[in-house]
């Protein structure tokens, strides 16, 4: 079955079309790759997904159910995770808080059970406090913790976004532009969390990315946007090889 | 109580650290809304003279026990704090400041003709009920429940909406809700200091509560560090204290007290403990004795 179902979708605002008739099927799972050309409507796709933007026109299924109109909340608390090209983090929290914040969806202490301390919700903040740390662990950041997010380098601060994300147990990851500002290094690296995170916690993930290398590796299936319109969707060799795709971005880089 | 403490205490600092103190409990309260939340009130005085004056007519009027009337007079403010929380949904910062100044303006106009509130004269012969023990322990009991509710989930919500509301939502927060939320309990707070207030200087009119007194509060906040419970108790302390301090300048006080706020400001731009951590200072002293250790080892 697949997990998200783009049918049809479009975009416009004020007369502008940013994406026009968009549909996508993402399986359980899969690691689904989304590139383009700047301004093609990648980021713009994502904010509809995660409810951002409610879309002028199409539907979006998430798991068998209709999400259209949903507020970003919901379609958090239903589990979507993402995270942001342009980094946000809660800057002035500490690096565990951030992710302790992530789980913000999938807990339930309520203000009353908040300012009296109730033992309920006390067990819930040392079980997510717990689960904060391993994923911190996880992404190499346990040992600045307490550290400020902003005095964190660039690299390090897309790595805490992602663990943000994954403190709300998602079903679906999106990665906004994963990899953008990371060295080499880096990247290898972030290529071996994505793959780790997709076996060890059973993750579907769909990234936005401009490194091609990092995407012909890593994707499963890649779908290509041009000025709004899917002009491609495959296996990364048939997408490689697609005339259109070659014309329309590849071709500029060679 | 107060008068077997004057035994002690010279009866003037009794009173300024009763101000003292019903100043933290009102500074704490906009805190949540501004300084954890981030969403700029300039308007608080007007929850504090609900407050006021709820608590004050019943007191006078129909001879309310006085813990009753002080309760009346926080939910009253609450539930204006709910209300004006509502427009908060679709304003932000310097928009959202206008609403709250207008709303502050309404209730103290509102005051100016209300009948039972004495209208321009004011209310006199409030029963002196606020003692120095009393404040002291509800400041007690607000800082503890106020630290550990900004410990908490729903406090750290707060603080995610000020640092990036769009990441809150991509965390499942309802924005909306909390904010609303943090409007009621902060202007509950704002209630209960106004019926302290009123309960303790006898007397009270629409004037007390015009928008300086908003903006003095928003000092308090400001100059303490945003979000910092310490801070704003700090803050308030200083900025209570600052005008009787400056007495000796004479006509000069509210100049000093000008001066005071700008060098404070350009000092520590994010005010007194803005960005100042427990943490932060064990790991300082800790690094000295790390380094220390290093030193003696070859």
């Amino acid at each position: 079955m697949p997990i998200l179902t783009l049918d049809g979708i479009s975009q416009e605002f004020g007369g502008l079309r940013a994406l026009d008739g968009v549909d996508l099927m993402v399986e359980e799972q899969q690691i689904y790759g989304i590139i383009g050309p700047n301004g093609a409507g990648k980021t713009t796709l994502f904010n509809i997904i995660t409810g951002i933007y409610d879309p002028t026109e199409g539907t979006i299924e998430f798991l068998g159910q209709a999400i259209n109109g949903a507020k970003a909340y919901q379609v958090a608390q239903m589990g979507v995770g993402r995270t942001f090209q342009n980094i946000r983090l809660f800057q002035k929290l500490s690096v565990l808080d951030n992710v302790r914040m992530g789980a913000y969806g999938v807990t339930r202490s309520g203000f009353w059970s908040s300012l009296l301390g109730l033992p309920r919700s006390q067990r819930e903040a040392q079980e997510v406090t717990a689960r904060a740390e391993e994923l911190l662990d996880k992404v190499g950041l346990l040992d600045k913790k307490m550290e400020y997010a902003v005095n964190l380098a660039y690299g390090e601060q897309r790595r805490l976004e992602i663990a943000r994300a994954l403190a709300l147990k998602p079903t679906l990851l999106l990665l906004d532009e994963p990899a953008a500002g990371m060295n080499a290094k880096e990247k290898v690296e972030l290529m071996e969390l994505i793959y780790q995170l997709r076996e060890q916690m059973k993750l579907t993930i769909l990234l936005v990315e401009h490194d091609m290398n990092l995407v012909m590796n890593i994707c499963e299936r890649i779908a290509v946007l041009d000025y709004g319109r899917k002009i491609a969707d495959g296996p990364p060799q048939e997408v490689k090889s697609d005339k259109r795709v070659i014309e329309s971005y590849l071709g500029a880089e060679a | 109580m107060d008068a077997y403490l004057t035994q002690y205490i010279d009866p003037y600092y009794l009173r300024l650290l009763v101000l003292i103190g019903i100043n933290i409990i009102l500074a704490l309260g906009l805190n949540i809304i501004t300084g954890v939340t981030g969403q700029l009130s300039m308007g608080h005085a007007g929850f504090m003279s609900l407050g006021a004056y709820t608590s004050a007519i019943l007191s006078m009027q129909f001879a309310c026990p006085f813990w009753l009337a002080l309760l009346a007079g926080a939910f009253v403010a609450a539930l204006f704090g709910c209300l004006i929380g509502i427009p908060t949904l679709r304003l932000e910062g310097d928009y959202l400041a206008m609403v709250t100044i207008g709303f502050a303006e309404i209730i103290r106009v509102f005051f100016l003709n209300f009948e039972p509130g004495g209208k321009a004269v004011g209310l006199a012969g409030i029963p002196q009920n606020t003692n120095f023990v009393l404040v002291l322990v509800m400041v007690i009991v607000i800082v503890y429940l106020n630290s550990k509710l900004l410990n908490s989930r729903i406090g750290k919500a707060w603080y995610s909406i000020r640092e990036n509301e769009i990441a809150a939502e991509a965390c499942g927060v309802d924005t909306t809700r909390l904010k609303v939320m943090a409007f009621t309990v902060g202007s509950f707070l704002g209630g209960l200091g106004g019926g302290l207030y009123a309960h303790y200087m006898f007397f009270i009119r629409p004037q007390d509560f015009a928008f300086m007194k908003s903006i003095e509060l928003l000092n308090m906040v400001v100059l303490g560090g945003m979000g910092s419970i310490p801070g704003t108790i700090i803050g308030a302390t200083i900025l209570t204290l600052a005008p009787e301090l400056l007495r000796v300048v004479a006509e000069y006080r509210m100049l000093f007290y000008g001066a005071l706020l700008v060098i404070l400001m350009i000092f520590r731009p994010n005010g007194l403990l803005g960005d100042v951590r427990v943490y932060d200072i064990r790991k300082r002293w800790g690094r000295k004795e790390v380094q220390a250790n290093a030193d003696t080892n070859p």
